[in-house]
């Protein structure tokens, strides 16, 4: 039951809408910036404290997003610039030093700072590079200090993470020059799907691999010409890039996202490390097994639904392409805030042939197709979500697909439990 | 620069959206960078709204700082124009939009719309969000609000406008159904309610009214003075949140509105409940205030003089009405503490120990992490502070919802005394005790566990056997108090060894 399940190769057939037109869109988008990835950063990297320099704005939307305040002093915070910081670039380089003092003097369980760029920061060209560089030398060896910027007008939501990754890259140690092929897993996980991972890589007998980011900076993987890299996460350009500067060579494939893509996923990496078929087939028919039974129990309420995702994370191609090919689901339009072809190119040959992808957003005319779709089921962010409902629409907070562990076998169920869940309510109430 | 970890108050362009949101016929057009749209889900998350904000944002990402960041400006107002056909308009910019220096009201006029269009100027790196509400509030009120028309016909009654109310404000919706039933019965007519509710043609018939009810003056004092200097109509201002404050709120009415003197207190329940032998336990708890202006200066009032609570620390984050503030801790022998940081907050919370925080969300969370008892009184808001049944802060059902929310969190006083008579029974031991006297929540301390709040009181004192026994004796939802107090009285005092008599020398010290 298991064997015939497993994928064959990539497929060489034209199936799939890797060559059809997507619509471009520029216009209102009703999406996070980059800094609102700090709120998984920092949970994530538990040595590291995410310092924003911005606005009042920044405080008070990562505060929104973050939505509860569990912690007393979370592992971030924002430096408001205020009137006098705008008049002179060198006392906002002076104020910044004095809070950067203040903050590491308070917390000394910190061993990395971001110094993260915003809108505001950004504009007025502060220059938090030379600010990461010079605080970094005054707190060697104890703290290191680095820069990278989550600012709304150059990332999108995800984007974020991938900013803060990319700055981690020149960081990271050197692999020997003779070393053994290694493997580096990009993007955050959670924890408990990283450790999933790393026992069916092990089982794989792939020896060697690394996770980036790690939970502290002192376990920072090596990379060099022997790293192959799986990107865990779709939204990671500029993280991959400096990867391949480093001399480490990307595997195609698409996320870990479902049964088959979580097993197409895993066969890039052996495929790469020359995993013989059987042993590939022993560790993962069981998982993959499992998977899609509980997939399959979510199958008869969305088999055959229409679903329309609006753009916030990048996820959605890669969730879209699940939702077809695992449940049946028929994607009404999947967007993307951006859409990077080589990344998404294993993901774009699954989805259904002729699938409407649109780039970009201009959200008043996307929502007007949306109506006039009268879709089943909407993938929105928390601000189209319950203005939707009230019209009569399904929705499922895209949010959740970063926030709740979704890789991997065993959360695909999980993750079609998350699209189910909203219509199955929707059944149950009679009020 | 000011380190923030936590903010109680949003930019001023978010106080301009609680002003749109609450009206109907309005349409904000905001240049602002691609990710301060989140502000959206304020409203339709926390406040479950089931329209999307009337807010129009330009969205501008780097590309487009080069080229012409005006004429997307132009785009989105034209767009929005056309899509929304709004009564009228307000545009200004966040904080980003503000560096980029376009003249989002120069820009709007060029385009001759066929509607009022109002200009916004709100300085992000120097204002807050109520400073935002109130100044957008001014604005429109400054610029559609015309006197009574001279065809006006006077109805029989007294007439007021009722202002301050907005989307997103904490029991805004509950207070101002509340003050309305209260004006009805009092035989005051309600000329306009704004800003909730309102279109820009209510506001335009402001000067109708032959005066003004600011139920919120953090939001509309400014827009009243207005009217008040433009248009003669007097002010009410009393805050109509506790029995005593209703009671003056009624007497301010009727005397501004020149009608006999009356009292209308049916269904007032506070002044007998609080009376009733039940509550003389809630003689002299320490209560610790902190919220808006405002709402920090109603809630000691109540808090001493409705409940017969000690006050001992008051603070607001509102600078703005700092002045108000310190006269009440003054008139209490304390110190106010005006600040906007979270930190101070809680480290004067965790130094004074109050029996109860009345607070903002930010102070339940910080009562939750120092196993206190809090209730909220004032924004900034939670999904929570906005619940299904009706649930005022104003008028004489407002202090029956204070006298319950307040009190609730406290060992009731029957319990309480029996807690102590059968402390010593076999049955009654940690794991079973009040419904009510729960340890701080698991959540709570295992967030502890990750990020460790400041110790405030360092333990480098020891207790001994007998003292330690004892000290089990002690209910278990005083024990921490008793254990911190007695720890801090034996570190004061350089004892090494806690005994059985330093445990009764830190009771007597500290008691009342």
């Amino acid at each position: 039951m298991t064997v015939h399940t497993l994928i064959p190769p990539r497929p060489t057939t034209a199936s799939g809408c890797g060559d059809d037109a997507v619509l471009r869109e520029r216009g209102q988008r009703e999406v996070f910036c980059g800094l609102t990835s700090i709120v998984w950063l920092h949970r994530k990297m538990q040595d590291a404290f995410f310092l924003v320099v911005g606005s009042r704005t920044c405080a008070h939307l990562i505060q929104s997003a973050a939505g509860v305040m569990i912690f007393a002093e979370p592992r971030f915070a924002t430096a408001i610039m205020e009137e006098r910081d705008l008049a002179g670039l060198t006392d906002a380089n002076d104020e910044l030093d004095r809070v950067v003092g203040r903050l590491i003097a308070r917390r000394p369980d910190i061993r990395l700072l971001f110094l993260v760029g915003s809108c505001p920061s950004e504009v007025i060209k502060l220059d938090l590079h030379r600010a990461a560089q010079r605080l970094d030398k005054s707190f060697a060896p104890r703290v290191r200090v680095l820069n990278y910027s989550g600012s709304g007008i150059e990332t999108t939501f995800t984007e974020g993470e991938d900013a803060a990754l990319a700055a981690l890259v020149p960081h990271m140690p050197a692999a020997p020059r003779d070393a053994a092929p290694s493997l580096l897993v990009a993007g955050t996980l959670a924890d408990v799907v990283e450790d999933q991972f790393r026992r069916l890589f092990a089982d794989l007998g792939i020896a060697d691999v690394g996770f980036l980011p790690a939970q502290r900076l002192a376990d920072l993987p090596s990379v060099g010409p022997a790293t192959r890299v799986l990107l865990a996460q779709p939204f990671l350009r500029d993280t991959a890039k400096a990867l391949e500067e480093r001399g480490a060579s990307l595997l195609s494939a698409p996320l870990p996202v479902g049964a088959e893509g979580t097993t197409r996923w895993l066969q890039a990496a052996a495929t790469a490390f020359h995993v013989p078929r059987e042993r590939f087939q022993n560790v993962t028919s069981a998982g993959n097994a499992r998977a899609e039974l509980a997939v399959r129990r979510h199958r008869a309420a969305l088999a055959g639904r229409r679903v329309f995702l609006f753009p916030d994370s990048q996820i959605e191609i890669p969730v879209a392409r699940f939702l077809a090919r695992e449940l049946g689901m028929e994607i009404v339009e999947v967007g993307t805030p951006y859409l990077h072809r080589t990344h998404m190119a294993a993901e774009l040959d699954l989805l259904p042939a002729g699938t409407a992808i649109s780039e970009g957003q201009d959200v008043e005319r996307q929502l007007d197709r949306c109506r006039r779709a009268a879709p089943d089921l909407v993938v929105c962010g928390l601000g189209l979500a319950n203005p939707l409902e009230a019209e009569g629409i399904a929705t499922k907070w895209s949010i959740e697909l970063i926030f709740t562990p979704i890789q991997g076998y065993e959360q695909a169920g999980d993750l079609a439990e998350l699209f189910a869940r909203p219509l199955a309510r929707r059944q149950k109430l009679a009020v | 620069m000011q380190l923030t970890l936590w903010t109680y108050e949003g930019p001023p362009h978010v106080g301009a959206m609680r002003i749109a949101t609450a009206m109907e016929g309005l349409h904000y057009v905001l240049h602002a960078p691609q990710g301060d749209t989140y502000a959206d889900l304020l409203f339709t998350m926390i406040e479950r709204r089931d329209r999307r904000p009337p807010v129009t944002y330009t969205t501008f990402q780097a590309r487009d700082l080069g080229g012409d960041t005006a004429g997307l400006f132009q785009d989105a107002c034209r767009a929005a124009y056309e899509r929304f056909k709004p009564e009228a308009m307000i545009v200004g910019a966040s904080c980003t939009a503000e560096l980029i220096q376009d003249d989002p009201g120069g820009l709007a006029t060029t385009l001759g719309l066929p509607i009022p269009v109002i200009a916004l100027e709100l300085p992000a790196y120097q204002k807050k969000e109520n400073w935002g509400a109130s100044e957008t509030l001014y604005r429109l009120v400054r610029g559609l609000a015309r006197p009574r028309s001279a065809d006006h016909v006077r109805g029989p009654r007294p007439s007021c406008n009722i202002l301050g109310p907005t989307a997103l404000g904490f029991r805004h919706r509950d207070d101002l159904l509340e003050i309305q039933r209260l004006l009805e019965t009092i035989g005051v007519a309600v000329n306009v309610v704004a800003p909730l509710g309102a279109r820009p043609s209510d506001i335009a018939r402001l000067g109708d009214a032959d005066f003004n009810v600011v139920l919120y003056p953090e939001i509309a004092d400014a827009a009243a003075r207005y009217l008040e200097k433009a248009f003669g109509q007097p002010a009410v201002r009393t805050v109509p949140i506790g029995v005593g404050a209703t009671r003056d709120f009624i007497a301010e009415v009727t005397r501004v509105a020149g009608i006999a003197p009356l009292t209308a207190e049916a269904g007032s329940r506070l002044p007998w409940y609080s009376r009733s032998v039940d509550s003389t336990y809630l003689t002299g708890k320490r209560v610790f205030v902190f919220g808006d202006g405002p709402h920090a200066v109603a809630a000691a009032r109540v808090a001493t003089t409705e409940l017969a609570f000690d006050l001992v620390g008051i603070g607001t984050y509102s600078r703005e009405f700092a002045r108000e503030v310190r006269a009440v801790a003054a008139a209490h022998g304390i110190e106010a503490l005006i600040t906007d940081d979270y930190l101070d907050v809680e480290e004067q919370i965790a130094a004074l120990r109050p029996e109860l925080i009345l607070g903002t969300q930010m102070e339940r969370h910080i009562a939750k992490r120092l196993g206190i008892p809090c209730a909220v009184i004032s924004s900034p808001v939670h999904v929570q502070d906005f619940p299904a049944r009706h649930s005022p802060q104003m008028g004489f059902e407002g202090a029956n919802v204070l006298f319950d929310t307040w009190v609730h969190p406290l060992m009731m006083g029957l319990e309480e005394h029996l807690l102590h008579m059968f402390r010593d029974d076999f049955e009654f031991n940690d794991r079973s005790g009040s419904h009510l006297g729960k340890a701080p929540a698991p959540v709570a301390s295992a967030a502890a566990a990750v990020e460790p709040a400041p110790s405030v009181v360092p333990t480098t004192t020891r207790w001994d056997e007998g003292a330690e026994r004892e000290l089990r004796k002690i209910p278990f939802f005083v024990r921490g108090k008793a254990r911190r107090n007695t720890e801090r009285f034996a570190l004061e005092r350089g004892i090494a060894t806690i005994t059985l008599d330093t445990l009764y020398d830190a009771k007597a010290h500290f008691g009342r």
